[in-house]
């Protein structure tokens, strides 16, 4: 390897984008594709995959045989809302591999005994959020039910390229959000990045269960392509 | 990938422009039950000093070895560790899988 792509793919890294490290294990030949540059790459359907599973691996391809070594930022979520449902979500995100951050600026709500080994945040979502870094590497979700603080923070999410945006409520609950972020100036197509009602229907009930269809919903994202995503 | 994967790759960077013979060892290929998953580095210097791991211990010091000689001619090479291996008894993966390396220069 030159140390000059080393360099690049450790800048990469560093910087929190995804980027891959094609090698010709015959040849040695060696060449670094960042994700910027993955669509326009002779061998984009397999860097795609890859960078999707965010699987290094071994690959036949007309030139021989190539290895993909894929560095991906490890995902975070960040929940606003230090509710019930938050209390089983964050635990099973962080056994998905989530870093995982709660912004909530009610205290009795943001507390550290009900939130024992999670980031907590007691502030508003305009303070809270920005110093997070929400990136295409975030899913986010709102869950206060409470439009002072859920509108502030799906506006700052539909101004990032979070990979998945949920929010609760039912769909009249979510209709009159609608028209709320419509008035503060998003467009219909930003709008339609919201999952509302939140999560997978599987007849979730408890706040566990209503944890597991939300993160069952992120992998879904996270994991299929666009296209098959529901 | 975990964070001290990156400060494997980091610390290649590092040796390599403090002036350091190194290589980088990846594990490229697995197959039965396998120690480290496709995609674990090591890093290895001309002195033998060696960071993170191919396979939690098993065959590390032979990978050193030939790393040696990497450093030396430049030359990548593939490497096949297992229990068919003619090296098994001394390198060979308890576990019983085969693993391939693939060891490369840092020019």
């Amino acid at each position: 390897m030159d140390l000059g792509v080393l360099a690049n793919l450790n800048a990469e890294r560093a910087a929190r984008r995804a980027v891959v490290v094609v090698t010709d294990v015959t040849s040695g030949a060696q060449r670094l594709v960042k994700q910027s540059d993955v669509m326009k790459d002779p061998l984009k359907d397999l860097l795609e995959k890859h960078l999707r599973m965010a699987k290094s691996g071994m690959e036949e391809t007309p030139q021989g045989r190539v290895f993909f070594t894929v560095h991906v930022p490890s995902p975070q979520l960040v929940i606003t809302g230090a509710v019930h449902i938050s209390q089983a979500l964050a635990p099973i995100g962080q056994l998905l591999g989530y870093d995982v951050s709660i912004v909530d600026p009610r205290t009795a709500f943001a507390s550290i005994e009900r939130f024992p080994d999670v980031k907590v945040i007691a502030e508003w979502p305009d303070k809270a959020l920005p110093p997070l870094n929400v990136d295409r590497y975030t899913a986010f979700v709102a869950l206060t039910h409470d439009p002072k603080i859920d509108d502030p923070a799906l506006l700052h999410a539909l101004s990032r390229e979070c990979f998945y945006i949920g929010a609760l409520g039912s769909r009249k609950t979510h209709a009159k959000r609608v028209e709320r972020l419509k008035a503060a100036g998003k467009s219909d197509a930003d709008i339609a990045r919201i999952h509302a009602p939140i999560g997978l229907p599987i007849g979730a009930v408890s706040p566990a269960e209503i944890a597991v269809s939300i993160i069952g919903e992120i992998t879904a994202r996270l994991r299929q392509k666009s296209e098959t995503a529901s | 990938m975990l964070s001290r994967d990156e400060d494997i790759l980091k610390a290649a960077e590092d040796w390599r422009k403090s002036g350091r013979g190194v290589a980088l060892a990846t594990v490229m290929e697995t197959w039965g039950s396998a120690p480290r998953p496709i995609g674990s580095n090591l890093v290895i210097d001309d002195k033998g000093n060696f960071l993170g791991s191919v396979s939690g211990g098993c065959v590390e010091g032979a990978v050193v070895t030939e790393a040696l000689d990497v450093i030396e001619s430049g030359k990548p090479k593939m490497l096949e560790f297992g229990v068919a291996d003619e090296t098994a008894w001394n390198v060979g993966l308890s576990c019983g899988g085969t693993i391939r390396v693939y060891v490369e220069k840092v020019k």
